[in-house]
């Protein structure tokens, strides 16, 4: 275990905790501009996952970090995209702007769906936005003129001061850019005393509002701030499918931004990263188990001679290859982390290095988590 | 929104056909309402009792009218036999869940308990679809495709049968809370825990008999709702139309479910007539987005605040 030995206040306010942990963000970022040369193959898909890696950042500030649950994100993300696509292609605006303006669009909405449900409990909250993104994606079917209604609309590749960013390694740049950009705006401004309130409200409103939080007005900020999140990352969406259509943003999609943030490790940008990668692998990991698991579970059957294999083999296939199963893999996934593993893949990954480092000191109990019953301590 | 506007068919027209609209769109709306007030009412009971609000209700219900279907019509059992056994199928699952699944969470912060209903409400539309298939069926049932005609107004006995299985649900439901031993011990229980479990309620069962009781309720709202909608994996959206009926109503309170219930219906099938195209879909919500913006408590609801 190795401890810090601070003698001036200047170590504590640098975005690293030392030197050696700036080194190994350093040779990440190394690694992530050489990469375009490694698999010059997967780079679009590597964009996806630094656009999930907004969105999670955006539902992190949320959840993570306010302790807000917004199930309506996926709405956020739609008019951040839609609204960058019309400021760019139908006002013809510069991108730089377009991309304010949507941020500002969506960070807008966001104000107008939380003033409302921000003064209630968690739980109005979590179902004032599931209408709302429900309200939006009625709105997106039926506004034609702006957003092409159910017939879509394609958009262009995205032009910045007149540079092209056109190829898949400037788009794979840009991305990155933003997202680096997004982390470091985040992580700066939780360790304001902005976030700090944030944190707060997180863990008790009572205590949060006796501190001298106004609790409504840092709800908000935080509402408005993962919106135009989400509404930055709208906008590199866009860019990233090509063709806008309201079926897209469904709540289906909003919870996917929630499995992110609860799979990654709730309450650390890591975790959002996490997620996000996580998120994007599934799909690819799913579609390998579709061809592998059959035969694997084959194998097993084997035992039982080779009849038996071939028609477990050929049920497993079938079971497998239903269309239906991935929402519910989803879910099972998230079941199992809110059961088996609250703090997600970042929380694993704590007490992993905790056990090595306190080796052989380590117990459970540090992560341990204290309950609470609502229901009996509440007053009339 | 759009301009399309009026293309509904059954608009207003004259003076007599006009009152004749209207009465059949309240018979129409207030069927469609009972049942976003079952499914609110399920809402509503979780809630009261272990503080979690259950986003798996819909799929509860939708569970509950595939079951139905399937003893119906795979494997031939009379309707009414059929309607008992799968609320029974789905009120012992809902006990079980709670057993297995959400007795473990609770105590945990709001926003594990969301995400956990909302796994396992994500996992029945997926089991539903692979065990029954996504295709869409329709449930044959004694009151299928029959109506009356009083007036000018064409009753249909599978909207009278949905209302007039609401009143004997809510009948029978009040009269457990309020005059049975198990009932009371109930409401003592989500009053609360502590000082129940200090007189000798065995609470957790009481929480397992609580979700039997609502995933049961949701089933009978499928089983009647399912003549009139046709059945399909879908079907568990119609939880989210019945957020805006317990919000309405004020979350935690029983009548204030199914009042906001009805009211959600009867707004739903009048906008669809007499406002633009795309307002019926979403009248439900923008109704829960005007009541938590004007009125956040609901109609029947207090709000209560932690104690530190």
């Amino acid at each position: 275990m190795r401890f810090l030995f601070k003698t001036s206040y200047a170590p504590d306010l640098g975005l690293f905790r030392d030197s050696v942990q700036r080194n190994w963000y350093v040779a990440l970022l190394a690694g992530l501009l050489v990469l375009p040369r490694l698999v010059p193959e997967y780079l679009v898909d590597i964009s996806l996952v630094f656009i999930y890696g907004l969105c999670g950042l955006s539902v992190m500030v949320l959840a993570g970090y306010t302790g807000l649950i917004s199930l309506g994100h996926a709405a956020f993300l739609g008019i951040g995209a839609y609204a960058h696509v019309y400021f760019v292609h139908d006002l013809g605006l510069p991108w730089v702007v377009a991309m304010a303006l949507a941020a500002a669009t969506s960070a807008a909405a966001g104000v107008l769906v939380g003033l409302p449900a921000l003064r209630m409990t968690g739980v109005y909250l979590a179902i004032a936005t599931l209408a709302f993104a429900l309200i939006i994606q009625e709105v997106f079917t039926r506004w034609d003129r702006v957003t092409g209604g159910l017939k879509g609309r394609p958009v262009d590749k995205a032009v910045i001061f007149g540079v092209p960013f056109a190829s898949d390694l400037a788009f794979y740049l840009l991305c990155l850019g933003f997202l680096i950009g997004g982390l470091w705006l985040t992580a700066n401004l939780l360790r304001s005393p902005t976030g700090r309130a944030w944190v707060a409200i997180r863990d008790s409103e009572i205590a949060a509002q006796s501190m001298g939080v106004n609790l409504g007005a840092y709800k908000t900020l935080a509402f408005a701030y993962s919106a135009g999140l989400m509404g930055v990352a709208g906008a590199l969406f866009a860019h990233k499918i090509g063709f806008l259509a309201p079926d897209i943003f469904s709540v289906l999609f909003s919870i996917q931004f929630l499995l992110m943030v609860v799979v990654g490790g709730l309450g650390s940008l890591h975790g959002a990263v996490f997620g996000a990668v996580f998120v994007a692998m599934l799909p690819v990991l799913i579609s390998q188990a579709r061809d592998a698991v059959p035969a694997w579970v084959g194998g097993v059957a084997a035992v039982l001679g080779k009849d038996a294999s071939e028609a477990v083999f050929l049920a497993t296939g079938r079971f497998v290859k239903q269309p239906g199963l991935e929402p519910g893999l989803f879910g099972l996934i998230l079941v199992l982390f809110i059961l088996f593993e609250p703090l997600g893949i970042f929380g694993r990954w704590m007490k992993i290095k905790l056990y090595f480092s306190m080796f052989p000191l380590y117990k459970r109990a540090t992560f341990r988590r204290q309950k609470t019953y609502m229901r009996s301590e509440r007053l009339r | 929104m759009p301009s399309a506007r009026g293309s509904t068919g059954n608009g207003p027209g004259s003076e007599e056909r006009g009152l004749d609209t209207v009465l059949q769109l309240v018979l129409n709306g207030l069927a469609v309402g009972c049942i976003y007030g079952l499914v609110a009412l399920g809402f509503v009971l979780i809630y009261k009792a272990t503080e979690l609000v259950n986003f798996a209700q819909g799929d509860l219900l939708m569970l509950g009218a595939f079951t139905c279907y399937m003893f119906v019509v795979w494997y031939g059992v009379g309707y009414w036999l059929a309607f008992v056994l799968a609320v029974a199928a789905v009120a012992a699952f809902g006990a079980v869940l709670d057993a297995t699944v959400l007795r473990r969470v609770i105590g945990q912060p709001q926003f594990a308990l969301v995400m956990l209903t909302i796994g396992l409400a994500a996992m029945f539309r997926s089991f539903a679809s692979i065990t029954w298939g996504s295709e869409i069926y329709t449930l044959p049932t004694p009151f299928s495709a029959k109506a009356t005609r009083i007036g000018g107004v064409a009753v249909s006995h599978e909207y009278v049968s949905i209302i007039v299985g609401t009143v004997l649900l809510c009948g029978a439901l009040y009269t457990f809370f309020t005059f049975t031993r198990v009932g009371v011990a109930m409401q003592a229980a989500s009053q609360n825990q502590l000082a129940a479990y200090y007189m000798g309620i065995p609470v957790k069962r009481m929480f397992s008999l609580v979700w039997a009781i609502s995933a049961g309720v949701a089933a009978i709202a499928g089983v009647l709702l399912a003549p009139v909608s046709l059945i399909d994996i879908n079907l568990g959206f119609i939880g989210l139309k019945a957020f805006s009926a317990a919000v309405l109503g004020g979350f935690g309170s029983i009548p204030g479910a199914l009042v906001g219930g009805v009211t959600i219906g009867l707004i739903e099938l009048f906008s669809g007539v007499y406002l633009p195209q795309g307002f019926k879909d979403v009248a439900a919500y923008v109704v829960l987005l005007i009541v938590l913006a004007v009125r956040p408590q609901g109609m029947f609801g207090t709000v209560g605040r932690k104690k530190v």
